[in-house]
């Protein structure tokens, strides 16, 4: 007998449509609310304008429910509840404000920033302060690990942990090709890089979780460097990454040169010029000059992808004098 | 899909292992001399390789087996003939704490460093072997990277080990044409030293670890059979009493069995304690096809071992068990999912599963009457997480052992996508009696709610450790006493009840009665049947700390509360026992309830919705960090 192939993704049935459903009626914070079938609860609660703060969710992927800052209370469940994985049920009594809820989430961003550099994770600042957070009660940070040496872990043994100090991630950026970087002290273990990189976008699979526990991490095979792995460059990865641990090498080194300002760039729509796909870029303009192409999310099509000419073959609309990384076309591999 | 593959070329002894599992490379695109162009991008051919892909742990197990690590070559060539990206696949290694990804001696000694173990002795014995012989795997100062002569044994540190009846324990492991795996019971300083010397490792039959200190007992139902009866002998299985049940299950057909095991009010006994016949009837009704059924003998709770006693000695038994379970919810394949750590399990079930197929016990026509049903072993590799059902589905499936959020529930969605009927072997091992002697006759066994008997496992500080089986509702005072009680005149001070994932109590709640209901009512829980005993010598500190780590070092690390949750667990515990509480003591254990919480609630999977309970028990039942002095180390 042959056991049938697995879903691609864990434990996954096939994605649903919420459209030509029928409506499901359930209540969240005592409003009565009608929703499509097979509609998330995160979904649900968007919808009459409930926010629900997020990290490992995002629209174009499917759900890891792996974060838990989503949870909410549901009635009858011992536990509480990812709202960006699980469907509405009829008659379902969701609470999305509960002290419960408040605490777990609190906890999870304190956990998450004392082990883990979100210097440039958009919008934490807000979030740690609306919880009440303070990750410095776990203590103070512990040093950085030498490089290698998280990717080096081995599987079921730790050594004891030091009283003194809280255990991090904190370890040296990989910086080993031209256009982008891998800083992973920043990174919150999401799978957003690693579905995109697989199943869900590129289906390259140059990237997957490796280890296990705390010293789990995104890791190529052995740990090899990018151009040795079967990276393509289409910097899918770095476009869903939340924390700016996966960054373009002009960001990275302009922030590395205090020269990134948000404040002062643009954003221009155009269309990609190199094939006839015609997917939209984004591109980030500061001073006249661009320093980040990206791809709109919202778009049916390309979704946020785009491929290694797209994302990065932008450097030859430069002046040559006004940057000194721009050439001939982009080595990588 | 297009795969890039590592440079690398397999050895020869690499390739030998793997074409064993896989049979020859059918063509250069499957892993074939030719299969390997000049930029290593190949196509495979698709579909029917990654249907293989549930055979990566296999393929990964069979490099370990037989040279004793993981290499690029290596990992590269099992890819190349399953399908399976690299990076996915060294995933898969890493996660695994007996699969090593870097160099490693052939011979390991993994030296048991859990808490029944350092109820007796194991600090002691890891002490003399850290002095004598050097400092176990893996080093620190390499940050995990071992070069080393691997002609050289090496001692490792292990979790639990499934053997604590017979403490200290160690597993053996040798890689090579035929790789050694075996486990020892009371290991010394002596046996260490010769086995690290390249001694060959003492032959163990069994026997030595039977410790069924009630055999012969009339009275015993799961363990009527278990070291009286030769385990390798089908013939005296049957003249035991085994084989009527399935013949009577075929009899009845899967309606009258399932509603006989309804009936029972049996319920499962790896945890969870949910209502197998509920279980049963749910899969049963499926109408998506194939139906698995898989037995969880993954055993890896610490304090846990009586799945071991039955598996060793009563093999038969747990084979037709699964076959009535497998024939009453429509499952023609039936997986059984066996810790690493049982190498003897692992004969005695294969032995078993070749008999049985012989004697047309199990195959494509079962008994003569038309019903086909078969079972395949699997092992795990080093994960307690691999225990949790949905990880186990993982597990078999060829990924990483990380849970899946429930719901869809595995009755629905379990392996392979498929309605799945998960059942631990000692909840299997009550079906054969249910079968022929009726659910009500079952039931009138123990107390209206929670019915049969229960095999508990007693092992630290009692006279007789072992495993004892005894009717729902017996004291846990009783359980006790039948073991021997705590030996040397020495005072009881705390008993861990249901494992790791269970709670401590006091010597003042030996009235408690082993049921669920009782357990229940006073906040813990029977758990896997763990009873372990620590007398007034046991650092009871020490063994929080040990059970805190065991969490950390078996998180999946899929979600944040468990994965940084545990460790920031830990380090509270370890500035207590330090005597650098931050803000004193109460404090440390305010932030360590507030973690716990969050654990609790905000966890995927049991592991870490369990994390807490042992030290929170501790902390409240036993009232082990007392607020108002400082401890000092
Ligand atoms: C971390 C974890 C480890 C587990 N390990 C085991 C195990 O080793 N054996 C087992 O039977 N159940 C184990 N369980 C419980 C299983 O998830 C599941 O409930 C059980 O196998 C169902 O069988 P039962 O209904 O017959 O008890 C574990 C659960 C968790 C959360
Ligand atoms: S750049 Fe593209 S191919 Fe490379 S790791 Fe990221 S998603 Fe994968
Ligand atoms: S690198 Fe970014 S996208 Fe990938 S897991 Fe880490 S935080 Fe998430
Ligand atoms: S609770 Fe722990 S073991 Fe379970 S899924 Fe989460 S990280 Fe993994
Ligand atoms: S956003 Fe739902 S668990 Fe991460
Ligand atoms: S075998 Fe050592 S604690 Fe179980």
């Amino acid at each position: 007998m042959n056991p049938q192939m697995a879903p691609s993704r864990k434990g996954e049935s096939e994605p649903r449509r919420a459209s030509a459903r029928p409506a499901v009626e359930l209540a969240i914070d005592g409003r009565t609310v009608s929703v499509p079938e097979g509609t998330t609860i995160l979904g649900a609660c968007r919808g009459i304008g409930i926010e629900i703060p997020t990290l490992c969710y995002l629209e174009t992927l499917r759900p890891v429910n792996v974060c838990r800052l989503c949870m909410v209370e549901v009635d009858g469940s011992r536990v509480l509840v990812p709202s960006c994985s699980r469907p509405v049920e009829a008659g379902m009594k969701v609470h999305t404000g509960t002290e419960r809820v408040r605490h777990t989430r609190k906890l999870v961003l304190e956990l998450l920033a004392s082990s883990v550099d979100l210097s440039t994770t958009p919008g934490i600042d807000a979030l740690l302060q609306e919880y009440g957070c303070r990750p410095e009660r776990f203590g103070p940070r512990a040093a950085a690990a030498d490089a290698g040496v998280r990717d080096g872990a081995v599987a079921g043994h730790h050594e004891p942990p030091d009283p003194r100090t809280a255990a991090t991630v904190a370890q040296p950026v990989k910086v080993d090709n031209d256009l982008y970087v891998r800083d992973y002290g920043k990174c919150i273990l999401c799978y957003k890089c690693v579905e995109a990189c697989g199943p869900d976008h590129q289906n390259t699979f140059a990237i997957a979780v490796a280890g296990r526990g705390f010293e789990a991490r995104i890791s190529t095979e052995m740990a090899v460097t990018l151009p040795d792995s079967a990276c393509v460059y289409c910097g899918n990865c770095i476009a869903v990454c939340p924390t700016g641990a996966l960054m373009v090498r002009s960001e990275f080194d302009m922030r590395a040169a205090g020269t990134w300002d948000e404040a002062r760039q643009t954003k221009t729509d155009t269309i990609c010029p190199y094939c006839g796909v015609g997917c939209t870029l984004t591109l980030h303009v500061q001073d006249g000059q661009i320093v980040k192409a990206s791809s709109p999310l919202a778009n049916d099509i390309t979704r946020g992808n785009l491929c290694i000419k797209g994302r990065f073959g932008w450097r030859f609309v430069q002046p040559r004098e006004r940057d000194g990384r721009a050439r001939e076309g982009d080595a990588c591999a | 899909m297009d795969i890039r593959l590592p440079e690398a070329e397999p050895s020869d002894e690499e390739r030998i292992a793997i074409d064993a599992l896989l049979g020859p490379p059918e063509s250069a695109w499957d892993g074939g001399s030719r299969g390997r162009s000049r930029d290593s991008h190949v196509s495979y051919g698709g579909r029917a390789a990654r249907e293989r892909r549930h055979l990566l742990l296999p393929a990964l197990q069979a490099l370990q087996a037989r040279v004793g690590w993981i290499s690029e070559g290596g990992l590269g060539y099992v890819c190349a003939r399953l399908s399976v990206p690299p990076a996915d696949a060294w995933g898969v290694a890493t996660f695994y704490a007996l699969l090593a990804t870097e160099p490693r001696p052939r011979r390991v000694v993994h030296v048991c460093d859990d808490i029944a173990c350092r109820a007796r002795g194991a600090r002691a014995l890891t002490a003399a072997i850290e002095s004598e012989c050097g400092a176990p795997l893996p080093h620190a100062e390499n940050g995990g990277h071992i070069a080393l002569d691997r002609e050289r044994p090496a001692w490792m540190r292990s979790p639990c080990l499934g053997l604590c009846d017979a403490v200290p324990a160690a597993l053996v492991t040798e890689a090579g044409t035929s790789p050694i795996e075996r486990q020892l019971g009371n290991v010394t300083i002596g046996l260490v030293r010769s086995l690290l010397a390249g001694a060959a490792p003492p032959k163990t039959d069994g026997a030595a670890e039977a410790m069924v200190p009630q055999r012969g007992d009339p009275a015993l139902r799961l363990l009527a059979r278990a070291g009286s009866v030769d385990p390798t002998r089908l013939d005296a299985y049957r003249a035991a009493g085994g084989g009527k049940a399935l013949a009577r299950a075929l009899e009845l057909g899967p309606e009258r069995v399932i509603a006989e095991v309804v009936e029972s009010k049996l319920v499962g006994r790896g945890g969870a304690a949910f209502p197998t016949g509920r279980k049963w009837d749910a899969v049963r009704r499926q109408p998506a096809t194939p139906h698995y059924l898989i037995c969880n003998a993954d055993e890896s709770e610490p304090g846990t071992f009586k799945d071991r006693v039955l598996l060793t000695h009563d093999p038969f038994a747990v084979v037709e068990s699964m076959a009535i379970a497998g024939f009453a919810t429509g499952c023609e394949k039936g997986y059984l999912y066996l810790r690493a750590e049982y190498p003897l399990a692992h004969e005695r079930i294969g032995n078993a599963l070749s008999q049985m197929r012989r004697a047309g016990m199990l195959g494509e026509n079962i008994l003569g009457r038309g019903v086909r049903f078969d079972i395949e072993i699997r092992r795990g590799a080093g994960a307690y997480i691999c225990g949790e059902e949905t990880a186990i589905f993982e597990s078999i499936e060829g990924k990483r052992g990380e849970p899946r959020n429930k719901p869809p529930y595995p009755v629905q969605h379990g392996l392979f996508g498929k309605p799945t009927v998960v059942n631990n072997v000692e909840t299997l091992a009550n079906i054969p009696r249910i079968v022929l002697e009726g659910g009500a006759a079952f039931a009138r066994t123990g107390t209206a709610q929670s019915t049969g008997t229960r095999l508990f496992c007693l092992s630290g500080n009692v006279a007789r450790p072992g495993v004892y089986e005894v009717a729902c509702g017996t004291t846990l005072g009783a359980l006790l006493e039948l073991a021997g009680g705590v030996p040397n005149g020495r005072r009881l001070a705390a008993i861990l009840l249901g494992g790791a994932a269970g709670a401590f109590v006091r010597p003042d709640e030996l009235g408690l009665r082993l049921t669920h209901e009782d357990t229940r009512a006073a906040g813990v829980t029977l758990g896997s049947g763990v009873v372990m005993v620590f007398d007034e010598t046991v650092d009871l500190h020490d063994a929080v700390l040990r059970i805190a780590a065991f969490f950390r070092d078996e998180s999946c690390g899929q979600c944040v509360p468990c994965r940084v949750g545990t460790v920031r667990q830990e380090e509270a515990l370890h500035r207590i026992a330090g005597g650098c509480a931050r803000g004193g003591v109460a404090a440390e254990l305010a932030l360590i309830d507030e973690i716990g919480v969050a654990m609790r609630d905000g966890s995927i999977c049991g592991l870490g919705q369990t994390a807490y309970a042992a030290v929170e028990s501790a902390v409240k039942r036993l009232r082990l960090f007392p607020t108002a002095e400082r401890k000092k180390s």
